[in-house]
C-alpha cells in the first residue's frame, strides 16, 4: 500500500527542464546553451524513477547502461556513485548525456511516457557525468592483468574512444591514431561548443589516458603507416572507426563559388580551428548576413545556429521535404527556431549564383510538394513547375550528409568495402573481410549517432577481446 | 612536438626550415606535402616537402612569408618547436622514365620542383629545368637543380639575373629550338602556371601542375581545396597535389585562393602593427 502511494507521489513530480540561456543571448555566444541540473533539480528529476523491475531503458539503450541504478545512486547523494555506475557501461557518459538521442532510446521505451512525460534521462546522466567531472577525483578502475597484446585504434570519434576504453580496462595495449590534431573526431571538429563544449571531450580523452591509452594525433594511417603496416609493425588486432569524412555536395552549378562550404569545412573551421575567435587563433571563416543552410539534419542545426551567432542576419534551413519529415532532432529544431533560424520546407537550390569575385550571391530554388512514399517510407518531394524563385544569400553551407573517405580502404589490401565505399563489417562484431581488422561507426554505416557508433565500438571490442584471447594469433 | 634543426634564410622573406620527423621522412615521396600547425592558434598550413633525409630523419620545407601564419613561421629558428607535423600527404608525383623532361619552377615553386627534377633524374630521363624568380634577390635553389638538371635555364622578370623575361619564354625557345619534350612539370604562381599550360598546349606536350589551394584538414574531409580540373570537381588535397594542366580550371582556382584575402589582410596588419598602426590619431 505504503510502495503504491509513493509511487503515485513520484508520477506526479513533473518532467524537469533544465536552466539553459535566454535564446536572444545565446544567439550571440557561443557559450552552452544549457546550464544543467543543480543537485536539487536532479534529484526531483530522479524521484520520478519507478524502479521498474524489468526495466525497458536499459534495453532502449544501445550500450546497455544500468538505468534506474544510476538515477536511483542520484536520490540517494552518491552522485560520484552514479556516475561511475555509468561508466561502468559508456565511457563518455558527459557527451552522451548531451547529443544522445535519448527521445528515441531510453526515454522513448520509459514506462512514465505511456501516460505522460518520460524521466529525463540524459539530463540526469548529463548531471552525473559533469559532476564527476567538477568534483570527482580521478579512480581507477578495476583492469585486468596485462596480456601483452596491442591493438591499433584507428580515429578517435566515439566508436574508438568507447572501444580503446573498454580494450585497455582488458589488459591490452591500446594505442589510438588520430589524422587530426586533437582528438575526438567528431566531437571536437562537428559538433559545436555551444551544443558539447570541448573541455568535457578533453576530459573524456584525458581519462582514457589515464587508463594508460596511448594517444598518437597527426597520424593519417593510408598514409604515414598502411594498415598493412600496422599489422606488420606488431598489432595484434586493428580497429578501424574512421568516421565517414568524405562531404557530399549537390552537384549543382556554382557549387565552387567562394562562400559555399560544406558543412565539415564550415564546422571544423568553427570547432576544431576555433575560427570564430579570428584573428586571435588564425583561421579565418566567412561570415554571411544572410545564410542558407542545405539540408535538415542536426548537422544543419548546428550549421544555422553557428552562422548566427557568428553573426548572421538571416539564417534560412532550406530542405526540400517537410517540417514533419526533419531528420535532426527535435530539441536542436527547437533550439535552432527559438534562437531565430527561419526554414524554408518544400525547397530544392537548384543554381547558385555568383559576382565576379568568385562570390556566391544568390541561390535558385524551386518548390517542392510531396508525393508517394520512397524507399525510406518518406514521402517524395516532387518539384512544382514554374516555382522557381531566387533566395538572396552571401553565404550557403551544405549539410545534405557524409560520404565514405577512401583513404584507408584504398590503400588497405582486400580490405572489402561495399559500393558506396563503406567498409563492410559483421554488425554483431565489426568483423572485416581481414583477419584480425574490425570497424564500426559511420565508416560501416555511413553517418549516424554518437551512440550507436559508440555501441559498434562497444561490440567490436569484445570481438577482438575474444579473438586475442581465445583464439591462437 | 616536431623540432627545428636548421633555420636558413635563402631568399627576401623565403626561409629553409629543416625539421626532425623520422616517420614522415621515411614516407615521403617527391610531390608530397605536409600540414603543419605552429601552436595551439595557428592554422594548419600545407607546405610541400622540398627534400627529405629518411636516414637522418628529416624534411625539408621552404617557405615565403606572405601572411600572418608564414610569418609567425618564420620568427622560429633552430631549436623551435612546432607542435603538429602531418604527412606526407597527396599523391605523390608519377615518376618513370618519359625521356625528355622539363622541370619548370616560378619563384617559390622551385622549391617543389626540386624533388621532382631529382627523381626524374635518377628515373634516367634528360631533364631540362628552368627556374626564374621577380628578381635575383628572390631566386632559389640555384645550385640544387643545378645538380640535378641536365641543362639549366634562369630567368628573372627585372633581367638582373639570367634571361630577362618569363620561364614560359625560356620554355618556348625550347620549343621553338625543336627540343622534343615528353612531359613537362611547372610549379609556381598561377599566373605562371596558366601560361606555361598555354604554350604546351599547342604542341600537345603533357603538362603536370601541382595545386595550392585553401585547405584545412588536407585528409579529404572538408572540400576547402576543391577545384575543377577537366569539368570535374577534384580535392586537391586527395585527388592531388598535380593534375594536367590543361584540364585546370586556374581562374577559378585564383579567386578561391583569394577567399580569405581581407580578413587576412586586416590580421597581417595588426600582426606586424600590434596595438594599431594610428597611434597618433584622434581617438
Amino acid at each position: 500500500m505504503a510502495e503504491t502511494t509513493e509511487k503515485k507521489k513520484r508520477t506526479q513530480v513533473p518532467r524537469q527542464k533544465m536552466p539553459e540561456q535566454e535564446p536572444k543571448v545565446r544567439a550571440k555566444n557561443f557559450d552552452e546553451v544549457p546550464f544543467g541540473f543543480t543537485p536539487d533539480l536532479a534529484k526531483l528529476e530522479a524521484s520520478r524513477c519507478l524502479q521498474c523491475k524489468k526495466s525497458s531503458c536499459v534495453e532502449g539503450c544501445p550500450v546497455s547502461i544500468d538505468i534506474p541504478s544510476f538515477i536511483e545512486m542520484i536520490l540517494q547523494d552518491d552522485f560520484l556513485g552514479s556516475a561511475r555506475k555509468l561508466k561502468e557501461m559508456n565511457s563518455l557518459p558527459a557527451v552522451c548525456g548531451r547529443v544522445c538521442p535519448q527521445e528515441d532510446q531510453c526515454e522513448k521505451v520509459c514506462i512514465l511516457g505511456k501516460k505522460g512525460e518520460p524521466v529525463a534521462i540524459g539530463r540526469l546522466e548529463r548531471f552525473a557525468a559533469d559532476y564527476e567531472q567538477a568534483h570527482g577525483e580521478f579512480v581507477m578502475p578495476p583492469m585486468e592483468p596485462p596480456t601483452g597484446k596491442k591493438v591499433a585504434v584507428v580515429g578517435s570519434g566515439p566508436a574508438g574512444l568507447t572501444l580503446a576504453g573498454d580494450l585497455i580496462k582488458k589488459g591490452h595495449r591500446v594505442t589510438i591514431f588520430e589524422a587530426l590534431h586533437k582528438a575526438g573526431g567528431v566531437l571536437v571538429y562537428g559538433i559545436p561548443e555551444f551544443r558539447l563544449p570541448k573541455a568535457i571531450v578533453q576530459a573524456e580523452v584525458n581519462y582514457l589516458q589515464k587508463l594508460g591509452v596511448e594517444l598518437k594525433t597527426n597520424m593519417v594511417i593510408g598514409k604515414i603507416y598502411t594498415v598493412d603496416e600496422l599489422m606488420a609493425n606488431g598489432y595484434d588486432a586493428i580497429f578501424l572507426g574512421t568516421g565517414a569524412g568524405l562531404p557530399t555536395f549537390m552537384n549543382i552549378p556554382g557549387e565552387n563559388f567562394n562562400g559555399v562550404y560544406s558543412a565539415n569545412e564550415y564546422l571544423t573551421r568553427s570547432n576544431l580551428m576555433k575560427a570564430y575567435l579570428f584573428p586571435q587563433y588564425d583561421t579565418p571563416i566567412a561570415k554571411g548576413k544572410n545564410v542558407a543552410v542545405l539540408g535538415g539534419g542536426n548537422v544543419a542545426m548546428d550549421s544555422a545556429r553557428t552562422a548566427l551567432r557568428l553573426g548572421a542576419d538571416n539564417v534560412y534551413i532550406v530542405y526540400r521535404r517537410s517540417k514533419k519529415e526533419l531528420p535532426a532532432r527535435i530539441e536542436e529544431v527547437h533550439h535552432a527556431e527559438e534562437e531565430g533560424v527561419q526554414f524554408h520546407f518544400l525547397t530544392l537550390p537548384v543554381k547558385m549564383l555568383g559576382n565576379e569575385d568568385g562570390w556566391v550571391c544568390g541561390m535558385e530554388c524551386q518548390r517542392m510538394e510531396l508525393g508517394e512514399p520512397d524507399e525510406s517510407g518518406r514521402r517524395r518531394p516532387i518539384p512544382v513547375p514554374g516555382s522557381e524563385f531566387n533566395l538572396g544569400v552571401d553565404m550557403v553551407v551544405v549539410a545534405i550528409g557524409t560520404g565514405a573517405n577512401p583513404l584507408v580502404p584504398s590503400t588497405t589490401s582486400d580490405l572489402k568495402t561495399n559500393k558506396w565505399g563503406y567498409i563492410i563489417a559483421d554488425p554483431e562484431t565489426g568483423a572485416t573481410s581481414l583477419k584480425g581488422v574490425y570497424a564500426g561507426g559511420d565508416i560501416v554505416t555511413g553517418s549516424a549517432t554518437v551512440i550507436l557508433a559508440m555501441g559498434a565500438g562497444r561490440k567490436a571490442a569484445e570481438a577482438i577481446h575474444k579473438y586475442l584471447t581465445e583464439e591462437r594469433v | 612536438m616536431f623540432e627545428i634543426l636548421e633555420a636558413r634564410l635563402l631568399a627576401t622573406a623565403v626561409k629553409q626550415f629543416k625539421i626532425a620527423a623520422p616517420e614522415i621522412a621515411r614516407k615521403r615521396k617527391p610531390g608530397q606535402f605536409v600540414v603543419l600547425r605552429i601552436n595551439e592558434e595557428g592554422e594548419r598550413i600545407p607546405l610541400t616537402m622540398a627534400d627529405a633525409d629518411p636516414q637522418a630523419g628529416v624534411i625539408t620545407l621552404i617557405f615565403q612569408e606572405v601572411g600572418t601564419s608564414t610569418a609567425k613561421l618564420g620568427k622560429l629558428k633552430a631549436g623551435d618547436s612546432i607542435s603538429d607535423l602531418i604527412g606526407p600527404l597527396g599523391v605523390p608525383t608519377h615518376i618513370e622514365k618519359f625521356g625528355t623532361v622539363v622541370c619548370v619552377g616560378g619563384g617559390i615553386g622551385i622549391a617543389p620542383v626540386y624533388p621532382i627534377a631529382k627523381g626524374m633524374r635518377e628515373a634516367g630521363n634528360t631533364v631540362l629545368s628552368i627556374i626564374g624568380a621577380r628578381t635575383k634577390d628572390l631566386l632559389i635553389l640555384e645550385e640544387e637543380m643545378a645538380q640535378v638538371s641536365n641543362v639549366l635555364k634562369i630567368s628573372t622578370d627585372d633581367g638582373s639575373y639570367g634571361y630577362h623575361g618569363f620561364v614560359s619564354d625560356v620554355l618556348q625557345d625550347f620549343i621553338d629550338q625543336g627540343t622534343t619534350i615528353d612531359l613537362a612539370v611547372a610549379i609556381g604562381p598561377v599566373p605562371m602556371m596558366r601560361v606555361v599550360c598555354n604554350v604546351t598546349r599547342n604542341k600537345n606536350i603533357k603538362t603536370v601542375v601541382s595545386l595550392n589551394p585553401i585547405m584545412v584538414d588536407a585528409t579529404g574531409m572538408c572540400g576547402a581545396c576543391r577545384v575543377t580540373v577537366g569539368g570535374r570537381t577534384r580535392f586537391v588535397c586527395v585527388d592531388g597535389p598535380e593534375f594536367d594542366g590543361h584540364q585546370v580550371d586556374f581562374a577559378e582556382l585564383v579567386k578561391r585562393q583569394r577567399a580569405y584575402l581581407d580578413p587576412e589582410k586586416k590580421a597581417y596588419e595588426a600582426f606586424l602593427h600590434p596595438g594599431g598602426a594610428c597611434l597618433g590619431g584622434k581617438s
